[in-house]
C-alpha cells in the first residue's frame, strides 16, 4: 500500500483506548488454540482466518464439515475447530462428494492446495466441478510445493526455480504453468469461480466477501463454488515475506489475474 | 419368511444394500460386477430409501467417497472387481488407518494386470494381508451362494460399525454372475444421526456442536508415541476379531480322514467333489473358512490331530494355502490344488488331486 | 488532529516477526523489536502509537492472526 505523506497523530493515552469494549478486531472464536505450523508470512494463515469468520458470521459451525489436504496444510484441522476429515492427496473433492451427497444439509468445504487440486486431484477436481457438487473449493496457488521442500508444482511459473527445476521451470519439458480455475470455470457444475489474494488489507477484504459469496453459493444449492488464492511460499521462494508478496504482485499476478471468471447469481 | 426370488449374485447384493439401509453406493462399473450399479439405477434407490446412487470417475473417486461419508457415520459401500480393488487400496488403506466404518465388495477376476473378466480367487493376498500400505486388516467374508451375498451385506454393516473397520465382501465372478433363489430379508430402516450416535459413538463428522470437542476423522500422527499407540489400538481391534469373530462351515467333518479347505466358488466345487471322494471310499470333509480374516485358525489345528492330510482348493496358484499351512503348524501333509485364468476345476480334477498330492504323496 | 484514535496489540509469543504488519501499515506505526520472543522472533509492536488510526490493516494482513485491534473517537474535549 502506498505510504500516506500525512501521518495522523492522537494524543489518547493507550490505556483508555485498550478496553475490552473498544475491539474492533480479534482472532474468531473458531481457531483453537494451537499454534499454525506455517512458516512465518505464509498466506495460508489469512485464508484459514477468512474460511473460519466466514463460517461464525454465518452462524453454521455446527453444520461445518472440512476437509484438510496432503500439503503443507495437511493439519488444518489441529487450528479449525470444526469437524474435520483429513484426506488423502487429492481426494478432498472425493470426499467432499460422499459427505454432501449423504448429508445434503451441511456445508462442505474442501481446502486444497496446488499440487494436490491441480496435479494429483485433478481428475476428482474436475469431475466434482463437473458434476456440479454442492461444495466450496478452497484452493491454495502458490506455485510450489511447500510441504516436502519447494518443489515445482503443476502452477509453478515459466522460467521458476525450484528444487526440481533447478535452473527454473522449461515448459518444453515440464509443460506449462496450469490455470485450472481457468478450466473449473468452463463447466457447467461451477455456479461461482473466483481468483483472489490475500497480501495486502484491501485483498484480503475483497478475498473474504468471495470466500462468504461462495458459502452462500453453496446454501443456496447452487453448485461449486471455487475460491483460488495466490499466495507466497517465502520459503520455497527463498526469500523474506516482504520480498515474497513484492514478487508475487509482479509475477504470480500478471499470470494469474485476480477476479471473478464465473459467477452465475445468487437468485 | 421373506421374499423369494431368482437372482443373479450381483443382483441380490445390490438388492440387499438397498434393503441394508444403506446411505450411499459409489462405484465404477467393472466386469463382472456391472450388475450391481445397473440393479441400483433401475431400482430407483433414492425413491425406496433415499439412498445415493452416484457412478464416480474412477475407483479412486469411489474409495474416498466413502471415505468421506463413512466419516459422517453414514453407511456407506461400493464394489468393483480385481483391478477396481487394486486402484482403491489407496484409500482402503487411509480408511483403515482413519477407523471408518465401510463396506468394500470385491467380485473377483483373474489377474495379474488386466487378466481376465473371469472368476479368481486370485485376491485372498490383497484382500487378507491387508492390500495397501501399512499395519492393518480388512474383516474379510467370503460369500459361496447368492443367498451369501445378500446375507453378507447387514452382517458387514453390523462388523464394520462394531469395529470401526472396513469390511470387505470377496466374492468371484462365478457368485457374482451365476443364479439362485435367494430368500430376501426385510428392509432395515436408514439410520439417523441420533441413531448412530445413540449406538455407535461420538466420534461421525457431521458438525461440531457446542456440546463436545470438534470430531477429527485422520489417519496421520506425527507424534510417534501417539502413532504408535494408534497402531496398538488397531491391533487390539484384530485380536478382537481373532476371538469373536471367526466365522466357518464344516461339511461332513465327523469321521473324515481328509479334508478340503475351500472358500466362496470353490468350497462348491469341493462339496461336490466330497461326494465323489466318498463314493470311492475316501472319507473326506470340507472346512468352508467364512471369514477370510480373521481366519478359523484354531479349528483347523484342531482337525489336523483327527485328518491326515489337507487340501486347499483355491481359483489360484496357492495363496489361501499358506493359512492353512500356519494354521496346522506343519503337522501333516498340507497341498495346494487350483486353476486359473478363468479355468474351473471340475469335481474330478479336485479328488484326482486330492489322491496324488495327498493320499498317495 | 486526529479524529480516531487507534492501538494494536501484539501477541507477541505467538508472533513470527514476518514482517508483513509493518509493510502494510498506512502510518508506520509498527515497528520490529530488537529483542525475541519465547520462540526467537523479532516481533512487531507500536514504535509509533500515536499515529494509529485502527485502520485493521495489519491485523488484516497478519497471516497468525495475533493482533487485536482498538479503535475509539477521539473525545471532543482533546485538543490539538
Amino acid at each position: 500500500m502506498a505510504k500516506s505523506k500525512v501521518i495522523p497523530h492522537h494524543d489518547v493515552p493507550l490505556d483508555q483506548i485498550i478496553k475490552p469494549e473498544n475491539i474492533i478486531f480479534k482472532k474468531t472464536k473458531l481457531f483453537t488454540d494451537n499454534v499454525l505450523s506455517y512458516c512465518p508470512g505464509c498466506g495460508h494463515g489469512v485464508a484459514h482466518r477468512l474460511i473460519l469468520e466466514v463460517i461464525e458470521e454465518m452462524g453454521i459451525a455446527d453444520k461445518v464439515i472440512g476437509i484438510a489436504p496432503v500439503g503443507c496444510s495437511v493439519l488444518a484441522y489441529e487450528f479449525m475447530d470444526l469437524d474435520m476429515q483429513e484426506a488423502a492427496h487429492g481426494r478432498a473433492p472425493a470426499l467432499a462428494t460422499g459427505i454432501k451427497r449423504t448429508n445434503p444439509d451441511k456445508f462442505v468445504f474442501s481446502y486444497q492446495g496446488d499440487g494436490d487440486l491441480a496435479a494429483i486431484g485433478t481428475a476428482e477436481t474436475i469431475h466434482a466441478a463437473n458434476r456440479g457438487e454442492n461444495i466450496t473449493v478452497i484452493f491454495i496457488n502458490n506455485g510450489i510445493y511447500g510441504m516436502t521442500g519447494g518443489q515445482m508444482a503443476p502452477t509453478t511459473l515459466e522460467g521458476m526455480k525450484t528444487s526440481t527445476t533447478p535452473y527454473g521451470r522449461d515448459p518444453r519439458q515440464m509443460g506449462h504453468p496450469i490455470k485450472i480455475t481457468e478450466l473449473v470455470a468452463q463447466l457447467p457444475g461451477t455456479c461461482y469461480v473466483t481468483r483472489q489474494a490475500v497480501h495486502t488489507a484491501a485483498l484480503v477484504r475483497k478475498a473474504k466477501k468471495a470466500i462468504r459469496r461462495a458459502f452462500e453459493y453453496q446454501k443456496a444449492n447452487k453448485g461449486l463454488s471455487f475460491v483460488e488464492i495466490v499466495s507466497n511460499c517465502n520459503s520455497g521462494w527463498k526469500m523474506t515475506p516482504v520480498q515474497a508478496i513484492k514478487w508475487l504482485e509482479e509475477n504470480m499476478l500478471p499470470y494469474y489475474p485476480l477476479g471473478d471468471l464465473k459467477d452465475v447469481g445468487l437468485d | 419368511m421373506g421374499e423369494i426370488l431368482l437372482m443373479k449374485g450381483n443382483e441380490a447384493l445390490a438388492e440387499a444394500i438397498i434393503r441394508a439401509g444403506v446411505d450411499g453406493y459409489f462405484g465404477y462399473p467393472i466386469t463382472p460386477q456391472s450388475e450391481v450399479m445397473e440393479y441400483l439405477a433401475a431400482a430407483k434407490p433414492e425413491e425406496r430409501t433415499g439412498m445415493v446412487l452416484l457412478q464416480a470417475e474412477s475407483e479412486l473417486a469411489a474409495i474416498n467417497m466413502l471415505y468421506g461419508a463413512g466419516a459422517t457415520g453414514k453407511k456407506a459401500i461400493t464394489s468393483s472387481s480385481s483391478p477396481g480393488i487394486s486402484l482403491m487400496q489407496e484409500g482402503i488403506s487411509y480408511i483403515a488407518g482413519a477407523e471408518i466404518p465401510v463396506v468394500v465388495v470385491n467380485v473377483v477376476r483373474g489377474g495379474p494386470g488386466l487378466g481376465t473378466i473371469q472368476p479368481a480367487q486370485s485376491d485372498y493376498f490383497q484382500a487378507t494381508k491387508g492390500g495397501g500400505h501399512g499395519d492393518y486388516h480388512l474383516l474379510v467374508l467370503a460369500p459361496n451362494s447368492v443367498q451369501e451375498m445378500s446375507d453378507f451385506v447387514p452382517l458387514a454393516f453390523d462388523l464394520a460399525f462394531k469395529y470401526r473397520n472396513p469390511v470387505m465382501i470377496l466374492s468371484d465372478g462365478l457368485i457374482g454372475q451365476m443364479m439362485e433363489k435367494v430368500e430376501l430379508f426385510e428392509p432395515i430402516p436408514r439410520w439417523t444421526d441420533e441413531y448412530i450416535r445413540e449406538h455407535h459413538g461420538n466420534w461421525a463428522t457431521i458438525g461440531k456442536t457446542p456440546d463436545r470437542e470438534r470430531n477429527i476423522i485422520t489417519s496421520l500422527d506425527l507424534v510417534p508415541e501417539r502413532m504408535e499407540k494408534h497402531n496398538m489400538h488397531l491391533k487390539e481391534k484384530y485380536e478382537q476379531m481373532e476371538r469373536e469373530e471367526v466365522r466357518f462351515e464344516e461339511i461332513q467333518t465327523e469321521d473324515a480322514e481328509y479334508l478340503f479347505v475351500a472358500y466362496g466358488s470353490s468350497s462348491r466345487i469341493a462339496m461336490k467333489a466330497i461326494k465323489l471322494a466318498r463314493a470311492e471310499g475316501i472319507k473326506v470333509g470340507l472346512l468352508r473358512p467364512i471369514t477370510l480374516y480373521p481366519f478359523p485358525k484354531k479349528r483347523l489345528r484342531e482337525l489336523a490331530d483327527q485328518v491326515k492330510g489337507m487340501l486347499s482348493v483355491e481359483l489360484s496358484l496357492g495363496q489361501m494355502v499358506e493359512d492353512v499351512k500356519l494354521s496346522v503348524e506343519c503337522r501333516i501333509p498340507v497341498e495346494h490344488y487350483g486353476r486359473v485364468g478363468g479355468m474351473i476345476p471340475t469335481p474330478e480334477e479336485v479328488v484326482e488331486a486330492l489322491k496324488t498330492k495327498i493320499i498317495n504323496r | 488532529m486526529a479524529k480516531i484514535a487507534g492501538a494494536v496489540v501484539v501477541d507477541i509469543d505467538r508472533c513470527k516477526g514476518c514482517e508483513l504488519c509493518v509493510n502494510e501499515c498506512p502510518f508506520d506505526v509498527l515497528a520490529m523489536s530488537e529483542d525475541v520472543n519465547i520462540k526467537g522472533y523479532h516481533y512487531s509492536y507500536m514504535k509509533n502509537p500515536s499515529a494509529c488510526t485502527g485502520c485493521l490493516a495489519c491485523a488484516l494482513v497478519c497471516p497468525d492472526t495475533v493482533i487485536t485491534v482498538y479503535r475509539v473517537k477521539v473525545p471532543d474535549t482533546a485538543k490539538s
